[in-house]
Order: C-alpha cells, then sequence, then structure tokens
C-alpha cells in the first residue's frame, strides 16, 4: 500500500460539538435520515488537465462519492442536486441558509478545487443551515489520482463532525473473489475500497485460498491457502506481494488474525484430529500454545487491548463461544442460548463481540457484550456468516450464500453489510461472488 | 353425516399412514439417522472397496457400515503395500467455513485412526481437510449434504 501524504490545514473550526444545532444519533435505527446537500465541488478554471484523468468533472464525481457515502450510512438523505439554489462556487463562500432551509436540507457541504502542477488541492466546508452557521472547514492538498480517497476522507470528516464518531469511508475491505461450479469454486484474494471501487486480486486463484484478514496497519494480510495441497497460514505484504506460510507446523494450521499490535498471528493448528488455539510471535518466531483440549478450539479474536481471547469451541458437545485471557487461562463459556455460535469477532470499541449463530436451520448475524449478555440477532437468513466490524464499531461486513439447486443451481455468495442497530443491511457490489470479507481500520489515522 | 365424518377420518388416517411409512421407506434407503447409506456418489479403489464413508451432521464416529468400508479399504492397503493414500475430510455447507475445516480434519482422522489399527502404518496415510469447500453434491438438501459430510480416501499416485 503506498503511503499517501495529505497536507490536512484545519483552519477554521471554532463551534464546538455541543454548539451545532443538528446532530445524527447513530446509537439507534434512524428512521429520520438527516437531509443534507452535498454541492459539487468548484473546479477552478485555471487547473489543469490531467492525460489519465478529465479534471473539470472532478468537483462532480468527488461529491458523488461523498453523497453515496453518506446514503450507505441510513443515516443521511443526500438531497437531488436539481433542487439546489446556490452555484458551487458562491455557495462555498457564503450560503445564502434561507434558500437551502427551503428545500429543506440542514446541512450543506460545498467545496472547491484546483490541480496546479500535479497536485490536487481540494478544500471543503460543513454548514448547519439550521444554525446559520459553518461547522468546518478543510483542506487537502495531494496527488490527483488520490482523488477519490480525498471524497473518502472528506466523507469521514463530516460523518465525525455530524455524529461525534470516528467515520469508515477512507477503508478497504480484503476478501476472496468467487468463481466457477460450486464444487470446484476457484478463489482469489481481492481487495477494494469500502464503497466497491478500485478491486484489485491479489492471487490467481491456482490454488484454494480463505479468510483473509487484515493486520493492523492494513500493509499485511494473514490468510490460509491450500498451496501444493497443504493448508497453512500465510502473510501476504499488500504492496509487495511478497508471501510466506507462517510456521512450519506439522499440519493444517487456519483461522489466523493478528493480534491488535500487529506482532503476533493466532491461528488454529490440527493436530491428529484435534484443534488447538496457538500464536507465533512474527519477529522471534516463537509458537505458544494457547488452548490445549481434546475439543475443536477454533475463530480466536484478540480483545482490543490484547488482554483477553474470544474463540470458537465444541468442548461442551456443540459449537459456542468461549472467553479467555490472552495467555489461555480462565477459560469462560459465554453462550447458553437456544442453538449454536461460532466465529467470534471482538469489537474494535471492545464493547460487544459479533458472531454466527445458528438455530433451526437457519443462521443469524448478532451482537453481545463480551460476558454474553445482551444477546441481539441482527439479521437472519438461508445461510450467512463470518461478520466483520467496520472501524468505528458502528457496522459489519458478512457474507451470505443462497440456497442452490440441482448442480448448485442458482448458487451465489455476496457480501452485505448492517449496521449493530439491526437497521440499514445492505448488499455491496462486487464484481464477482464473494466472501470472508475483513475491513481495515481508517488508512488515514 | 356422522357416518361420514367418521369415513374420512378413517381416509385420513390411512392416507396420513400409506405417506409416513412412503417417506420413511424413501429416507431409509437414502439416510439413518442423517447419515448416508446410499451409494450414489461412492466410487471405489478396487472392486468392491469404496472409497468413502459419511458421518452424521456434526459428527466424526464411524458407523458400523463405516467400520466395514474401512477393514475392507485396511486388506486392499495390507495387499498393496507400495500404496499410499490420502484421507480428505469434506463437511456439509451447513457450519461456519472455520468450524468446518476442523471438523474436516477430525473426519479424516477417525478415518486414519481406523485404518492404523488393522496395521497400516500411519506413515503410508496423509490426512487433508477441505471443510465445506469441495461439495460432491451441491445441492442445498438434506439428501445432499449428507453425501457431503464425508471422508475420502484417495490413492496418492
Amino acid at each position: 500500500m503506498k503511503k499517501l501524504i495529505f497536507l490536512l490545514f484545519i483552519y477554521l473550526n471554532s463551534f464546538s460539538l455541543s454548539n451545532a444545532l443538528i446532530k445524527v444519533d447513530i446509537t439507534r435505527g434512524n428512521l429520520d435520515p438527516l437531509p443534507i446537500a452535498v454541492s459539487p465541488l468548484h473546479v477552478e478554471k485555471s487547473s489543469e488537465n490531467l492525460e489519465k484523468l478529465d479534471t473539470k468533472k472532478l468537483g462532480v464525481n468527488i461529491s458523488a462519492i461523498i453523497e453515496k457515502n453518506f446514503k450507505s450510512t441510513g443515516l443521511f438523505n443526500p438531497l437531488k442536486k436539481e433542487a439546489f439554489v446556490q452555484k458551487p462556487d458562491i455557495a462555498h463562500l457564503k450560503p445564502r441558509f434561507e434558500d437551502w432551509r427551503l428545500i429543506k436540507a440542514q446541512a450543506l457541504v460545498t467545496g472547491k478545487l484546483s490541480v496546479k502542477n500535479n497536485k490536487l488541492k481540494v478544500e471543503f466546508r460543513l454548514w448547519d443551515l439550521t444554525a446559520s452557521k459553518e461547522m468546518i472547514a478543510l483542506s487537502f492538498t495531494t496527488t490527483p489520482s488520490n482523488w477519490r480517497r480525498v471524497a473518502h476522507i472528506i466523507s469521514d470528516k463530516i460523518y465525525e463532525r455530524l455524529t461525534g464518531e470516528a467515520g469508515y469511508f477512507d477503508t478497504r475491505i480484503i476478501y476472496v473473489a468467487e468463481s466457477g461450479p460450486k464444487n470446484q469454486r476457484v478463489k482469489k484474494l481481492a481487495i477494494m475500497d469500502q464503497d466497491g471501487a478500485k478491486t484489485k486480486y491479489l492471487t490467481l486463484g491456482n490454488e484454494l485460498v480463505l479468510t483473509p484478514r487484515f493486520n493492523p496497519s492494513n500493509q499485511m494480510v494473514t490468510y490460509l491457502s491450500y498451496f501444493r495441497n497443504l493448508p497453512r497460514v500465510y502473510l501476504l505484504d499488500i504492496e509487495t506481494g511478497k508471501q510466506e506460510v507462517v510456521g512450519n507446523f506439522p499440519g493444517m494450521t487456519f483461522a489466523p488474525r493478528f493480534s491488535p499490535d500487529g506482532k503476533k498471528i493466532i491461528m488454529s493448528f490440527a493436530k491428529d484430529g484435534n484443534s488447538d488455539i496457538f500464536t507465533m510471535d512474527l519477529e522471534t518466531r516463537v509458537v505458544e500454545r494457547i488452548t490445549e483440549h481434546s475439543s475443536i478450539d477454533t475463530s480466536p479474536s484478540y480483545s482490543p487491548d490484547g488482554k483477553y481471547i474470544c474463540f470458537n469451541s465444541d468442548r461442551s458437545g456443540l459449537q459456542q463461544i468461549y472467553v479467555m485471557k490472552s495467555d489461555g487461562t480462565n477459560v469462560k463459556r459465554i453462550t447458553f442460548g437456544n442453538g449454536i455460535y461460532g466465529t467470534p469477532v471482538w469489537s474494535p470499541r471492545g464493547d460487544l463481540i459479533a458472531f454466527t449463530k445458528v438455530r433451526k436451520g437457519r443462521f443469524y448475524i448478532g451482537v453481545m457484550r463480551s460476558d454474553g449478555s445482551g444477546e441481539r440477532l441482527l439479521t437472519e437468513n438461508f445461510y450467512q456468516e463470518a461478520p466483520s466490524w467496520s472501524p468505528n464499531g458502528r457496522v459489519l461486513v458478512f457474507y451470505r450464500e443462497t440456497k442452490s439447486g440441482a448442480q448448485g443451481k442458482g448458487f451465489s455468495a455476496k457480501l452485505w453489510s448492517i449496521d449493530i442497530t439491526g437497521y440499514n443491511e445492505r448488499k455491496i457490489k462486487t464484481e464477482t461472488d464473494a466472501s470472508d470479507p475483513s475491513w481495515s481500520s481508517l488508512l488515514s489515522k | 353425516m356422522k357416518f361420514n365424518k367418521n369415513l374420512r377420518n378413517i381416509f385420513l388416517i390411512l392416507f396420513a399412514t400409506l405417506a409416513l411409512s412412503a417417506c420413511s421407506t424413501a429416507k431409509k434407503s437414502q439416510t439413518s439417522g442423517d447419515v448416508y447409506t446410499g451409494s450414489d456418489t461412492v466410487e471405489y479403489l478396487a472392486s468392491g472397496v469404496k472409497d468413502r464413508v459419511f458421518f452424521a451432521t456434526n459428527k466424526s464416529s464411524l458407523t458400523s457400515a463405516s467400520r466395514e468400508t474401512l477393514r475392507k479399504q485396511a486388506t486392499y492397503l495390507r495387499k498393496n503395500k507400495k500404496l499410499n493414500v490420502t484421507v480428505e475430510g469434506h463437511a456439509d455447507e451447513r457450519g461456519t467455513r472455520e468450524f468446518n475445516l476442523a471438523l474436516g480434519e477430525r473426519r479424516a482422522n477417525a478415518v486414519k485412526d481406523y485404518l492404523m489399527t488393522y496395521g497400516i502404518s500411519g506413515k503410508r496415510i496423509s490426512v487433508i481437510s477441505y471443510g465445506k469447500e469441495r461439495p460432491v453434491n451441491s445441492e442445498s438438501t438434506p439428501l445432499a449434504w449428507s453425501q457431503n459430510r464425508r471422508s475420502v480416501t484417495v490413492k496418492v499416485k
């Protein structure tokens, strides 16, 4: 992943949150999304046109991405541009608040951009139309090819200002791209922007690959590969494409994840039919056994402070979720509801664990507190599993498979997202069928 | 009127009994419990030596039919001393991917362990789990799932 340098100037931000009249509550399902007008960014006439980039269209394109991001949250209702009452450059200087209020907008985003000497400069402002005030103003300078990321970063800043929580737009999702018949699926690692743009395939599909997961800096991925028919945990450097097997275990290693500091990989190792949980220190290559039990222990996931691990085990007879200290002591079962539980993943906020539940032949994605209390099932379907958290801990991405007929007819696997409120379920567009999503942290921290 | 009602009830009961017995015979020919007992997907290592055994949901225990199949495999392997095999463990699509990988591994090892008790060296048997990745029947039905919960013994070339 290219290191990107963003010059960020906060030159006007005198209004505190408590001063703002508009605020979006994201702690509950929002049935009344905030009407927001995203004016196309004004492109300065002196802007150079580039060979690979039509800079004249950048203003419209950036605002379109911001609108799409807002719409996808279910918290905002971007208004139609035909109704807009002021030209972009004039609105950006100072909007006629009362006119914008007439089209029922409560917030307005304006901006302008220029391209000079192969540098893209973008500035934007967010206006509170109810209070007739500017809420935030920022400017960025970057290379023109980063224009999509600029749109995502602006979206994050506005989301943060209006909800009081960090955004999740300047992020990527790594997943498994699927094609071919169900009994001979070809699977490749793929990476894309959170909104489905800029898909890139990281493996060729020669061997089966499963369950990719980012490290905390989003530059490395750990995953399971059947290279040479030996299912082992691998490490991939996204920028260089360099792959290496993690640890020379005498058997299958699977279900890998990074520790929150990125220094270890935690995974299952299967020996003689029994799967236990191990960690490997990536620097020293020291392997540590964490669980020792004759049952299946798998799907480990650290708490964000690294002190605890949740995992999946059938030591009670059926699949349930357990929590233990990160050294393997104090193992406690946390799920006791009807049905079986799998794929526990600790929220980046630390408060919740997301999981898959199977009950009476139906599959649910749900969340519960880390002691197992407060279970809430968010979505029910024929088959769905493998939730992964947005970096702000508000949205889950997972995959869903359809029921298939003879010879696998009608089979599909797609990525979906849902808010932890249980609202705003959405299919995420991917070029191919997709599974095993993993959401990155914010790229620009 | 009363007679009619009684008659109707008798017919209903008769019909239900017929339907039930038809159902159970159909099931009997294909699965027992939910372990597949048919031979639609089965291949052979040699004449009379089935290549696979089937499992109940979430289980890796061997049925008596499975043990019989594996005893024949062991006999065949004893006769063909140079032959090595890979035992593939598989799961149906009704579980989470990671748990299914572990379950497939457990099923493959159940077969390996049983072959070893009949004197086949563990060095000749490698195991691999495919979890739910390689179904033999791609349909989403209980019958297909029972055919997919399997361990397959494959000759190493």
